[in-house]
């Protein structure tokens, strides 16, 4: 069966012109980049996850679905404060489910971002965010900065379909029509394909954005930033006189401004750049998301209970304080007893102390292939594949709702999609408290 | 002052939430409400006995209560949060948020203290005798106006954005603090006697900062003023000297920000 405008569901990209062909067990992908592709393969791979399981003598043995349903709900009943992760590589439907059950057991509810853009959506909180969609973008934008991220290699199609090669109405020469800068202490392959490579030293990013707003404020930076940044004072005055010069920047952040010393603070002070640069010009700026409904959860929490991420029910209202409800610090505190995850490998992606501490604390876990999550997990429910094998929403990496449609459909009998799944379980848990 | 000793017993595996410990509820109840004063465990309600051994009575008034805790309880959040008179005194360290939102009294915490410490308190005295973390007399996430009023004493160190928001009052670190400290200030006045590493008075627009140590990551938009002598600010006084600038000029172009910092332990700016 050959499908067209099929959704990439990997990364923040979302690519909408996938096409696909499936025969029996082979799968053919046209358009999607390798990350794209690896993942359309799961649909017929072999190692796909295709039985609930529940683990018995410190072993995952099959069991039925119920069976399994009720393991689970029993779980996270009996626990003293429950800690769901709904991971984002799933359709906002089943994270709506999962914070609504999260509601009602008084959990701490959390998911992707937490451990990756979080501090770029405080640095929002903080400062605001002058944003735009990447259609906006690819028609307008002459200059591009991608500070902190290596957009080649980890949203691979991000410049040929938004970035920078397409031809939008201003921008009709594609490439020749936009100037790019790439701010990183790497020497990337986007740093290579970049015009100018500002290489700071790692970890001054909130120096760098602090003198650039000096230079704009119309005064001279302190002389010691140039040996702290690594960034003469001659490029910071260059990089401010393009910006100012040009008919519309777009700025693509990624986890080298979140996620290095200064978290937060450092967004916030490149979201307070991207302000002040809009008295000269037309400037925006945008996370690059790295899993495909990361934004979607932020989205989702904000609009229903108010955050976008590490939420804690335990009061019956939602309350949102990152180092103190957020997935590291209550594992690491051993401040949770049970723990649900849904789409995310959580424990290959936490330190080691609170992985460890996953291990030991029941934990119900739902994906599709196996991996160190569902080993340490006490149940597992297997997977259905967003994107192809059920329709959703995800929320693309510049917050725009993206509605998908399948291809084939959910390969198990007794769950048609991870939303359905959820609701199962929701029901049991309601029925046994 | 009337004295209730409160000594934990067994060990708190879920943390608790306990901003009923605070002379003002205290007051006037006797021993058998003390202990059935409730307090939050996840999303269950507990009363306080099950954490904690109850000894005596409070005075009538929060005023001439007086709260004795006697051991550890870094698993118990909130204590002193928002009290308005009496003292209370920790023997041991505490938890998150001791003294968040007080507005008279005192605390005194015999050892450390957990994150958010004093956070947008807007008066009294918290001392901190041993080692503070991040966020201590700070806004809430997303507020601009962290401390308004009142003291905060840190005999140890403290980690990061230390005062973030600060609108009022003094913090005096007697060791070092790390990133951020002062962020967005835009008055009252820290002192920090150690070394800070990056981000001192960051995006501030207001208020005092005054190092005497060494500054690692100075911010390029302070500008130089004037170099000074023997700082005094009514009781807190700051030997040796100081250069003082102006700043953060990458936030606003006028600021009201004012940064000292050791002249002998800073060569070179
Ligand atoms: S760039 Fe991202 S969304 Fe597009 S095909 Fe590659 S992995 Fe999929």
């Amino acid at each position: 069966m050959f499908s067209k405008n099929i959704i990439c569901p990997v990364c923040g990209g979302s690519c909408d012109d996938i096409q696909v062909e499936l025969k029996g067990d082979k799968i053919t992908v046209k358009n999607a980049c390798k990350m794209g592709n690896a993942k359309f393969q799961e649909v017929v791979s072999s190692h796909r996850i295709r039985d609930p399981m529940i683990k018995d003598n410190g072993k995952l043995k099959k069991a039925a679905w119920d069976e399994a349903l009720t393991k689970a709900a029993e779980i996270l009943t009996s626990a003293k404060r429950p800690l769901l992760f709904l991971g984002s590589e799933t359709s906002c439907e089943a994270q709506e489910v999962g914070l609504h059950i999260g509601e009602y057991l008084g959990a701490a509810v959390d998911s992707n971002a937490t451990i990756c853009h979080g501090p770029t959506v405080m640095g929002i909180q903080e400062s605001g965010c002058v944003g735009a969609t990447a259609g906006q973008t690819k028609n307008r934008a002459n200059l591009s900065v991608y500070w902190g991220c290596n957009a080649l290699e980890s949203m691979p199609r991000h410049m040929s379909r938004y970035g920078i090669f397409p031809r939008g109405y201003w921008t009709k020469r594609g490439r020749f029509d936009r100037t790019v800068i790439c701010v990183d202490p790497r020497k990337t392959p986007t740093a290579d394909a970049a015009d100018l490579h500002i290489q700071i030293n790692p970890n001054t990013d909130y120096e760098l954005f602090s003198g650039l707003l000096t230079i704009l404020n119309g005064k001279t930076p302190h002389p010691s930033v140039a040996e702290i940044t690594g960034v003469p004072l001659d490029q910071m005055n260059q990089m401010v006189e393009m910006m100012k010069e040009s008919n519309f920047g777009a700025v693509y952040v990624g986890l080298g401004v979140g996620s290095s010393y200064g978290k937060h603070r450092n967004v916030e002070m490149a979201l307070n750049l991207i302000k002040e640069l809009n008295n000269y010009t037309k400037f925006s700026l945008g996370a690059l998301r790295g899993h495909c409904n990361v934004a979607g959860f932020n989205q989702l929490a904000s609009y229903l209970y108010g955050y976008p991420f590490g939420l804690d029910f335990a009061k019956g209202y939602p309350r949102f304080n990152p180092g103190e409800y957020t997935t590291v610090d209550v594992l690491r505190e051993r401040d949770v007893d049970a723990a649900f995850v849904m789409c995310a490998d959580l424990v290959c992606h936490t330190p080691a102390d609170c992985a460890s501490y996953l291990a030991q604390i029941p934990m119900v876990c739902l994906d599709i292939a196996p991996c160190p999550t569902t080993v340490a997990s006490d149940v597992v429910l297997p997977g259905v594949i967003d994107a192809m094998e059920c329709d959703g929403t995800f929320y693309r990496l510049d917050n725009v709702p993206i509605y998908f449609k399948p291809f084939t459909s959910s390969p198990f009998e007794y769950t048609m999609s991870n939303e359905d799944t959820l609701k199962q379980l929701f029901a049991k848990i309601k029925s046994m408290s | 002052m009337t004295e209730i000793i409160l000594t934990p017993v067994g060990k708190i595996d879920i943390m608790i939430e306990a901003e009923v410990i605070i002379p003002d509820i205290f007051a006037s109840k006797s021993t058998d409400e003390i202990k059935n004063l409730l307090v939050w465990q996840g999303p269950k309600q507990l009363p306080l006995s099950d954490f904690f051994d109850v000894k005596g009575n409070a005075a009538s008034s929060p005023q001439e209560t007086s709260i004795v805790i006697d051991g550890d309880v870094t698993r118990v959040k909130r204590i002193g949060a928002g009290m308005t008179a009496g003292k209370i005194k920790i023997n041991g360290s505490a938890g998150m948020h001791v003294g968040s939102e007080m507005n008279g009294g005192e605390i005194v915490v015999t050892g450390d203290v957990e994150s958010w410490a004093g956070m947008e308190m807007k008066g009294g005295l918290l001392h901190i005798m041993g080692n503070g973390k991040d966020h201590i007399g700070c806004a809430y996430r997303g507020s601009w106006h962290g401390m308004t009023g009142g003291r905060i004493l840190i005999d140890g160190n403290a980690v990061s954005q230390l005062g973030g928001g600060m609108s009022g009052g003094e913090i005096v670190v007697t060791g070092s603090v790390e990133n951020f400290c002062g962020i967005r200030q835009n008055a009252g006045l820290i002192v920090v006697k150690g070394d800070a590493n990056r981000g001192v008075g960051a995006e501030m627009s207001g208020g005092t900062i005054v190092v005497t140590g060494h500054i690692k990551n100075f911010l390029p938009g302070f500008e130089y003023v004037d170099t000074q002598s023997d700082l005094t600010f009514d009781d807190i006084t700051c030997q040796g000297d100081f250069l003082q600038f102006s700043g953060d000029h990458a936030i606003v172009a006028r600021t009201k920000g004012a940064l000292y910092v050791s002249k002998n332990a800073n060569e070179g700016l």
